[in-house]
């Protein structure tokens, strides 16, 4: 075989890569313009929620317990005004076999490949993703490679990524690892060519899917224990599959009045493709680096239609501070006896903050936690800040300046979630849908998906359309 | 300097985009690196730091690369001690208990 491997020719072969890598025709759904059909891929492409169940129960994964955080709940209401503190409830997702949420997306999309005949899965990740892969390969004795993005250009790997290297090789995958930069889907593509694996994108319909059961259980287990639903559900945003999933799943419980809540952690001002920048982020994944562009714009991926679609589900964004998350990760680990990983607890420590204007007899659950290790923990990782220059300090969390500085809260009472606006995030992407596409006007169908897209309204969106100079036919 | 033998677990390396050859639209320090690889596999000959040589990944892929290390550690570790995480820890129990003192 003499194919052209140059970068050129692998990036023009990409959509015939994809169709063979992934075994979706992602033409039905479409509609020839903005719009495509995403309850239909769901339903077509992906799987029942109670294929799922059976799928992830026969790999043990999901049914992960709920824990109320009592002390953490009683700290809250010693910062709050009186009478205020929404108990605090966490889903234990570290209990799932590869130790994150991200089994129940890898256990379906290894299922699949396994169903459709392919002897090896391929995943682009640096997060717990690839351990999730990994090793739900490992069950299905399918061959697995995972691509990381991990190394500086002077090799100098990010401690958290370093981790998952280990993991992923623990769970017996080949690991490639790579420096800074967006053409890692190049490399990622001549893999999938080369060995004709499945591509376990993050992003399928089975992956999104597979987080279903997240807020079903979720919502569930809350019933049966407190004999109502949950007030508000947070969930770390990054990609936007865990709030897609988890939001999907709420909804086929009946849960109606649940707010979905996403949080991450604030990394503005750092580029997320600067070799320079990459070991001055104290944070891989939940920040806003990765939370940002994927809401305004999902279809980045590496699928031609994300099935992680977060702004038809969110409806509150908030962000937190590097500096205030550690801290949280130490209280829980103090005061409640469970030493998570930092960046699955971006969620719990928006909601410490949001608990704080709640009532008592109000609830929230964090519907995650990640397992904690060697470069996956508060010590390595601000020892690692320390080393590249980063200054470590106390004072108030609105001073921190991410690359800069990681600043500690004097009081837990300094601890912030700041409301992203998440209209300003709608009317992006509507520019997006616009601009990507190249219309200055659009048909009936159109407005309606950008409308659902956006969960926003027919006025809302207008209002954006008009702005732009954009008319509807 | 270290030697592979065939069959040693060893680490190899490679530029897969030389500067020249790299996406447009990436931030002016990215675009001045190559972007560079690096896998594990089984040596497939003898070969020493340095060399070109070539490997069979754990998937069974065959490739070659400069030869980086023989045997790789794992580097990540705890890191240095924070004393910054304990006076949190101090506090938070402060904030939360009262400060009683433990007899």
């Amino acid at each position: 075989m003499n194919r052209d491997m140059s970068y050129s020719a692998v990036m023009g072969r990409k959509n015939e890569i994809m169709k063979k890598a992934i075994g979706i025709d992602y033409n039905v759904f479409e509609s020839g313009d903005i719009a495509f059909d995403y309850e239909r891929m769901m339903r077509e492409a992906g799987y029942s929620l109670e294929e799922i169940q059976r799928i992830q129960g026969d790999t043990g994964v999901g049914n992960t317990p709920i824990l109320e955080l009592k002390n953490l709940t009683a700290l809250a209401r010693k910062c709050a005004p009186e009478g205020k503190g929404a108990r605090i409830f966490i889903k234990d997702e570290a209990a799932n076999p590869s130790g994150s949420f991200k089994a129940r997306r890898a256990a379906t999309a290894v299922y699949h490949a396994k169903r459709m005949g392919y002897k090896g899965v391929i995943a682009a990740t640096s997060g717990n993703y690839g351990a999730a892969v990994a090793s739900q390969a490992a069950m299905a004795g399918l061959k697995c490679i995972i691509v990381q993005e991990c190394y500086d250009s002077k090799m100098i790997g990010q401690p958290e990524i370093l981790e998952k290297l280990r993991a992923c090789e623990a769970y017996g995958a080949e690991v490639v690892q790579l420096t800074v930069g967006p053409e890692l889907f190049y490399t990622f593509l001549s893999l999938l060519e080369e060995t004709g694996y499945f591509n376990a994108s993050l992003y399928t319909p089975f992956g999104i899917a597979g987080v279903e059961t997240l807020g079903y259980e979720l919502v569930m287990q809350f019933r049966e224990r407190l004999g109502k639903d949950p007030d508000k559900v947070l969930i770390t945003h990054a990609g936007g599959g865990n709030v897609t999933g988890t939001a999907r799943g709420i909804i086929k419980t009946g849960a109606e009045n649940v707010e979905v809540v996403g949080a991450s952690v604030d990394l503005s001002g750092l580029h997320m493709a600067s070799d320079k920048d990459f070991n001055k982020k104290s944070f891989t994944t939940g920040h806003t680096g990765f939370g940002i562009p994927f809401a305004t714009w999902p279809d980045r991926a590496d699928v031609p239609r994300n099935a992680a679609r977060p702004l038809r589900y969110l409806d509150r964004y908030l962000i937190v501070k590097q500096g205030e998350v550690f801290y949280i990760t130490e209280a829980l680990s103090i005061l409640e006896g469970l030493e998570r990983g930092p960046a699955g607890n971006t969620s719990l420590t928006a909601a410490f903050a949001l608990a704080q204007e709640m009532d008592q007899d109000q609830t929230i659950v964090v519907q995650e936690t990640e397992y904690t290790g060697a470069g996956k923990s508060p010590m390595p990782q601000i020892s690692f800040a320390k080393q590249n220059g980063i200054d470590v300090l106390f004072g108030d969390p609105d001073t921190e300046i991410p690359g800069k500085n990681i600043v500690f809260p004097e009081h837990p009472s300094m601890i912030k979630a700041r409301e992203f606006d998440i209209d300003k995030a709608r009317t992006s992407y509507i520019r997006n849908a616009i601009t990507n596409y190249g219309k200055n006007e659009i048909n009936r169908n159109d407005l309606d998906f950008l409308i659902k897209d956006t969960k926003s309204n027919q006025n809302y969106v207008l209002s954006v359309l008009s702005e732009i100079g954009v008319n509807i036919k | 300097m270290e030697i592979a033998k065939i069959g040693d677990w060893v680490q190899i390396h490679q530029i897969v985009l030389k500067t020249e050859e790299r996406a447009a639209h990436l931030p002016d320090d990215t675009k001045k690196v190559p972007l560079e690889l690096w896998v594990k596999g089984f040596a497939l000959h003898e070969g020493k730091t340095g060399d070109e040589i070539e490997i069979e990944t754990i998937t069974g892929r065959k490739i070659k690369g400069e030869l980086v290390r023989v045997n790789p550690r794992y580097i990540h570790d705890f890191g240095d001690y924070v004393p910054e995480l304990t006076k949190i820890d101090m506090q938070l129990k402060e904030v939360l208990f009262g400060g009683e003192k433990n007899e």
